[in-house]
C-alpha cells in the first residue's frame, strides 16, 4: 500500500518536476536551447553587428524582439532604425529563433533584466566592481568574458574574466 | 596647338572632388531641389562639418580626427572601420547604406536629418582624404 501511494505520489509530481526544470525556471526567464540556429540570418548578422554583437536571438523571448525591433530609432539612445524590409527580414529572423524555454509574460527589453542573467551574473559570483572594468565597461559587453559570445558560445569552462 | 594643350590639361587635371561617386552625384541632385540657390559641395565645408561638435558628439567622436582611421563606437566600444574610400575600398558604393548611416548618425550627432547640401560636402571630403 505504502510503496503504491509513493508510486502514485511520483506519477502525480513528475510533469510539475519537470516544469520547473524547463518551463518555471528562473519564474518562466530562461533562454532558449539552442541559442541561436545553426543557420544564422547574414542580415541579422551584418545589422546588429554593426554597433554591437549581434546577441543571439534565443536569449530573450519572441515579445521582447518584437519590442526591440518597433524602437530601433531609439535604441538604448542610439538610431539604429533600418529599412522597413530589413527590419520585417531581421524581425522574423528573431522571433522565429527566439527563447523556447520562456514561460513567463514579460518581455524586457535588455537581456541584462532577464532573470536567467541575474541567476547567472549574481553579485556572490561577480563583484559589481569588475563590471566597471575597463575591459568590461558594460553587462552588455557579453565578449569581454566570453570570447564566442558573437558564435552564442557561452559555455563556462570557456569564461575568461579580464583584469 | 593652343587647343591640343588645353585638351591634354583637361584630361592630366584632377577630378573635381571624385565627382565620378554616383551616390554623390545624387546627393548633387536633391541639393539643386532642395535649394536653388545650391552652387557646389565644398570638401573644405565638409571638413569643417566632420569636426564641428553639436553638444558633445561630432562626426569625430567616432570617426576619429581622420576619416582614415579605424574608429570605435562611443558606447558599445566595437570598432568602426576607416570611413575615407582610399583607407576602406568598400565606403560609400551603396546608396542605400550611405542614406541609412547618414539618416541614423545625423539623428544622433544633430537631433535632426541631414540637407543634402551637407551631406554632400561631408561625402566630398571624405572622398578627398588620400
Amino acid at each position: 500500500m505504502k510503496i503504491a501511494f509513493n508510486l502514485l505520489l511520483a506519477l502525480t509530481l513528475a510533469p510539475w518536476v519537470a516544469l520547473a526544470d524547463s518551463g518555471n525556471k528562473y519564474g518562466g526567464e530562461n533562454r532558449g536551447k539552442p541559442l541561436q540556429p545553426a543557420k544564422a540570418s547574414a542580415r541579422w548578422q551584418e545589422e546588429c553587428a554593426g554597433c554591437h554583437i549581434a546577441y543571439a536571438p534565443g536569449l530573450l523571448p519572441a515579445a521582447s524582439w518584437r519590442k526591440v525591433m518597433a524602437s530601433l530609432d531609439k535604441h538604448f539612445g542610439a538610431d539604429a532604425s533600418l529599412s522597413e524590409a530589413e527590419n520585417e527580414d531581421i524581425t522574423a529572423f528573431l522571433v522565429n529563433n527566439a527563447s523556447n524555454r520562456w514561460s513567463a509574460k514579460s518581455a524586457p527589453l535588455r537581456i541584462t533584466e532577464s532573470a536567467w542573467f541575474k541567476a547567472k551574473h549574481g553579485a556572490r559570483e561577480i563583484a559589481p566592481g569588475v563590471w566597471k572594468r575597463p575591459a568590461i565597461k558594460s553587462p552588455a559587453n557579453c565578449q569581454a568574458c566570453h570570447a564566442g559570445a558573437a558564435k552564442a558560445d557561452f559555455n563556462e569552462r570557456r569564461i575568461k574574466i579580464p583584469e | 596647338m593652343e587647343k591640343s594643350l588645353v585638351a591634354l590639361a583637361l584630361i592630366l587635371s584632377p577630378p573635381a572632388f571624385a565627382a565620378e561617386n554616383p551616390v554623390l552625384e545624387s546627393y548633387r541632385g536633391a541639393a539643386k531641389q532642395e535649394s536653388p540657390a545650391f552652387k557646389d559641395f565644398s570638401a573644405a565645408r565638409g571638413q569643417m562639418f566632420y569636426h564641428a561638435k553639436s553638444g558633445e558628439l561630432s562626426c569625430a567622436s567616432c570617426h576619429t580626427e581622420s576619416p582614415k582611421a579605424e574608429g570605435k563606437h562611443a558606447v558599445t566600444g566595437k570598432e568602426i572601420l576607416p570611413l575615407a574610400p582610399s583607407a576602406n575600398a568598400g565606403r560609400f558604393g551603396d546608396p542605400a547604406k550611405v542614406e541609412k548611416w547618414f539618416k541614423r548618425n545625423c539623428n544622433e550627432v544633430l537631433k535632426r536629418a541631414c540637407t543634402a547640401q551637407e551631406k554632400g560636402d561631408f561625402m566630398s571630403y571624405v572622398l578627398s582624404v588620400k
